[in-house]
């Protein structure tokens, strides 16, 4: 110890005289910093309710709410997050796994007030000063805790696709679909999108832990005809999709797929036959074997129903067996699936046209009950000067009798008329037939009603798309046909309403093609009812118009399918054949 | 006493008769600002010479390795930090890292050095604070005003890099969350200098004087025999004489690449263990100098792992460590496969410091020292508490 230890200390007062560090409140603030987790903010109309805070928040301090003002809808929950002050430690995990990207946190960190409840609030829904602050922790770049990119699909490339009808979609193995799996964040929105609300987390889940056997059981609690929707779907879930507002959307299509790909065959079986229990006297007539019928077939069946399926074609599927092509659903996957439903101990009974083979009057007095599932099988006309020359012919007709086998020349150049699913199909049939094909549409590319992923592979497949094309006359000319046709200018409808196309006057072109198919829409077909039910049951736009429970206005009678819905696809009808067999079954159960 | 034989386990000394009127008991804490964290030290005191202790934890149990049991991987992140407030990050980083190794999962080279440098940064606010709780526990309350402030200088940092002053938030499994902010260089480097003029006071007026050496010199020693006995980590046992380093023995993160000494002493008394945390302060800021010159200009600081809503980690159990402040810490993980870990166990170093050791070195020192002796063994209740 020296004299240097009892002076040295002094040197404190050194300092005496520094400035400060505390900031004087409230004359001077001081703004967190530019990443600083500060008090939520959550932009409403981004936001989708997915519950993907709440799921990750490890306080319970997010709850998902209803909030005035926000309806659900598909592909939102109607819910919002409310925020609990009292349980949140500002770890911001609900940003990072926000799928959407809508909730973040602002620099604000100060917020006084005497009523505590205030503090439990539903962010971006209560205006607050921090709403408008830019500064704050966001997810940032490619940083987050979703995985938005989805595991790619395998699949034929265009030029050995074309050689072919091969099925274009390879398929996950199992490796690729766990990956996929797991990146689903088991919001649920899908499930109410579907219109059939197929249980898609639990059995993507399912996949996660390979379990498919329940998976496969999770499937048919709701769908019937799985290995077709998991190839033909119109997945609207995967539009619904939260991973796919800034990401892709989880391939729920391909998961299914995968899921009835890798059980055999035998133990779906198995697993089926477990389902059935009781057998009731009951008998339900079931008009038309497409998807709804075949749901309603099997879960009619299911509950011990004695159901009989009168299918005019040789084959069962309706529009699946006649309208889509092998290549996007091979002939086989779908026999064994529909016989997974006849073997349960339905009656089918092929080439039997009701009204030719078979009267209506006769099922109606045989039956408790009948579904009308025929679907839309009436092509609309075009209504042109020359349509209905030699080589015009109609999408369905056409994708028919390719499927039946049969030999059609459709020459070197094929004009398709039409945006929707089966002019796409009829034009890559054609290419790989071998013809040059060209769509005209009427309407703009993006206004096509046809899957966008199909409208993508028919022009990888090098399909030309005209777009807002008006087909006015089809002459005959040195044995090819000769399309003339005016522009469309597209005339706004207003909000949500796509634009309507108008003829510019005046001008008019030529296309000449071997062969034209017109596949502008059709419609449904009911002359084989007679006309004493046929004023029972009501219509509109010749649509069969039912209640919720597929009822129409004879109540003997049930109807589902494309020729009830608007939706027109493989999903909603095969929604339409469940809670239709609910509605028999009710109905019947009634009678008692 | 428990039952059995535990003639082999003999009291320290012999049972002191507190009937005699000789003796009297004093309660240090749960509430007194001489004791670090929440906890008590119940003393029996001969006149002002302490002849007995017996360390008393609970005040601040949270259960937080309970709370872990029922919580995902990712759900756990935010809580490890909170197990100790002065230094964060350690708990952060080798949550991660345990996570990390069980679930195979490698973190971008950007992402270690980001590690490192929140690493180093809690050192050194952590050893800021720690100087001032040592000059107030030996009455010189000013030391400790500065240091508080320039505590909250690098937690300014901390804020602009992490988005959170205590509790940062920014280690998470497969690496950090964000690059650093523009411009933060040279902020971190005008705050370590105002670092070194800190520490230069501080050695003029802590380190020079007549009163902390005459108290803190020859307090509490611990011979070099007593650190495996005892489990001593640390600066304690480097100021014993041992060179001893996580960093330096098993090198986790970038500090291979770092270049530093071992900081020694040759005797572990308060006064050297003091100067031993004081050079490692140094040392930080030389290591935060040198792990921003380092620091690679771009690359991805985040290896997304698979989605942490449902995250399962291979079973198995791991234990990784680092050299936090006061010495060796560690994890314990042991994940069952589900997708919540099985167990997950602190080991922080301050349960033999602040239990064990203490109540061996408290023997025979005076009442007023006691504070000065627990703080230069720089022990933290909360990671005795998890």
């Amino acid at each position: 110890m020296s004299i240097k230890d009892i002076l040295s200390p002094f040197y404190v007062w050194k300092r005496a005289f520094s400035k400060a560090f505390t900031t004087k409140k409230p004359l001077e603030e001081r703004p967190g910093a530019r990443r600083y987790r500060g008090f939520h903010k959550n932009d409403m109309e981004k936001c989708i309710g997915c519950g993907s805070c709440e799921e990750i928040c490890q306080n319970a301090a997010i709850d998902l709410v209803p909030v005035e003002g926000i309806e659900t809808k598909d592909g939102d929950s109607g819910l919002r997050p409310k925020i609990d002050y009292g349980r949140c430690c500002w770890c911001a995990l609900c940003v990072d796994i926000c799928p959407t990207g809508s909730l973040s946190l602002s620099n604000e960190y100060i917020w006084i007030d005497n009523d505590a409840d205030v503090f439990r609030f539903v962010a971006g829904k209560e205006e607050k000063p921090w709403d408008k602050m830019e500064a704050g922790y966001k997810r940032k770049g490619d940083y987050r805790l979703t995985i938005p990119d989805r595991i790619e699909m395998e699949m034929l490339p265009p030029e050995t696709g074309l050689k072919s009808f091969r099925e274009m979609v390879k398929g996950y193995s199992r490796e690729q679909a766990q990956k996929e799996a797991d990146r689903c964040v088991e919001c649920g929105i899908c499930v109410a999108t579907c219109p059939a609300h197929m249980d898609i987390p639990r059995y993507i889940k399912a996949i996660r832990e390979d379990d498919l056997e329940q998976a496969v059981e999770l499937l048919y609690k709701t769908n019937p005809l799985p290995a077709t929707c998991g190839r033909i779907c119109t997945r609207k879930c995967e539009t619904a999709c939260a991973i796919g507002a800034d990401g892709e959307p989880i391939a729920i299509r391909w998961l299914k797929r995968y899921i009835i790909d890798q059980v055999e065959d035998k133990q779906v079986r198995k697993i089926l036959q477990q389902k059935v229990f009781g057998e009731n006297k009951k008998k339900v007539a079931i008009i038309g074997a497409g998807p709804s019928g075949l749901s309603a077939a099997y879960y009619l069946r299911i509950m011990g129903y004695q159901v009989t399926i009168y299918e005019a074609h040789a084959k069962p599927g309706g529009e699946i067996w006649y309208g889509v092509p092998a290549y996007r659903m091979p002939f086989e996957d779908l026999q064994a699936e529909i016989d997974r439903i006849i073997d349960l101990g339905v009656d089918i009974k092929f080439n039997t046209e009701v009204g030719v083979e078979v009267s209506f009057k006769k099922l109606y007095d045989e039956n408790n009950a009948i579904f009308i599932a025929t679907g839309l099988t009436e092509p609309y006309n075009l209504r042109l000067e020359g349509e209905f020359l030699s080589g015009v012919l109609t999408g369905l007709d056409f994708l028919e009798k390719i499927a039946k086998g049969k030999e059609v020349e459709v020459g070197e150049k094929v004009l398709v008329i039409g945006g929707g699913n089966v002019a796409i199909d009829a034009a890559r049939t054609c290419r790989r037939l071998g013809a040059e094909v060209e769509i005209l549409y009427r309407r703009r590319e993006e206004d096509m009603p046809a899957d966008d992923e199909e409208i993508q592979e028919a022009k990888l497949e090098d399909v030309n798309i005209k777009p807002q094309v008006i087909p006015v006359k089809i002459e005959k000319t040195d044995g090819k046909l000769k399309l003339i046709w005016g522009k469309a200018e597209m005339i706004d409808q207003g909000q949500d309403r796509r634009p309507k196309p108008k003829i510019i006057p005046g001008k008019s072109y030529e296309t000449i093609g071997t062969t034209i198919i017109s596949a502008i829409g059709q419609k449904g077909e009911y002359d084989f009812i007679p006309p004493e039910i046929k004023d029972n049951i009501g219509f509109k736009w010749k649509r069969i118009v039912t209640d919720k429970k597929h009822q129409t206005g004879d109540e003997k009678i049930f109807a589902g399918g494309d020729i009830v819905n608007y939706t027109r696809d493989a999903i909603s009808a095969i929604a339409d054949g469940h809670n239709a067999a609910k509605g028999i079954d009710e109905y019947l159960r009634s009678d008692d | 006493m428990l039952p059995g034989d535990r003639s082999k386990y003999p009291r320290k000394q012999e049972e002191l008769n507190l009937e005699s009127g000789k003796y009297q008991k004093i309660w240090q804490g749960p509430q007194h600002p001489g004791v670090t964290g929440n906890m008590a030290l119940e003393l029996t005191v001969c006149g002002d010479e302490v002849v007995d202790c017996k360390t008393h934890v609970g005040y601040l149990h949270r259960g937080f390795e309970k709370l872990m049991e029922r919580r995902k991987y990712i759900q756990c992140f935010p809580i490890v930090c909170r197990i100790c407030v002065p230094e964060p990050d350690t708990n952060e980083y080798l949550f991660a890292a345990a996570t990390e190794e069980l679930a195979g999962l490698e973190i971008p080279e950007k992402a270690k050095w980001l590690r490192t440098l929140s690493l180093e940064m809690s050192r050194l606010a952590s050893f800021i604070m720690w100087i001032g709780g040592q000059a107030g526990s030996f009455g010189m309350g000013t030391v400790g005003q500065w240091t508080m402030v320039h505590r909250d200088y690098i937690l300014d940092l901390f804020e602009e890099l992490t988005g959170g002053r205590v509790y940062h938030m920014y280690m998470l499994p497969g690496g950090v969350r964000d690059d650093l902010p523009d411009g933060f260089g040279g902020r971190l480097e005008e705050i370590l200098q105002k670092t070194e003029k800190l520490l230069d006071d501080i050695n003029k007026v802590l380190f020079n004087n007549s009163v902390f050496k005459k108290r803190a010199v020859n307090l509490g020693i611990i011979t070099p025999e007593m650190v495996d006995k005892y489990g001593i980590v640390g600066p304690n046992t480097r100021a014993a004489g041992l060179k001893r380093d996580i960093r330096k023995d098993e090198p986790y993160l970038k500090y291979s690449e770092l270049d530093f000494d071992v900081i020694t002493a040759s005797k572990s008394d308060a006064y050297n263990r003091a100067l031993v945390r004081f050079r490692e302060t140094w040392q930080s800021i030389d290591l935060i100098r040198q792990i921003m010159k380092a620091m690679p200009k771009s690359g991805e600081f985040y290896n997304r792992p698979p989605n942490v809503l449902h995250w399962k980690i291979p079973a198995g159990e791991t234990y990784v460590k680092a050299e936090a402040t006061r010495g060796e810490y560690g994890y314990y993980l042991v994940s069952d496969g589900s997708e919540y870990p099985r167990r997950i166990n602190v080991r922080g170093p301050s349960y033999t410091h602040a239990i064990a050791l203490l109540e061996k070195l408290i023997i025979n020192t005076n009442i007023a020292d006691v504070a000065g002796l627990m703080v230069s063994l720089h022990t933290c209740p909360p990671e005795i508490e998890r």
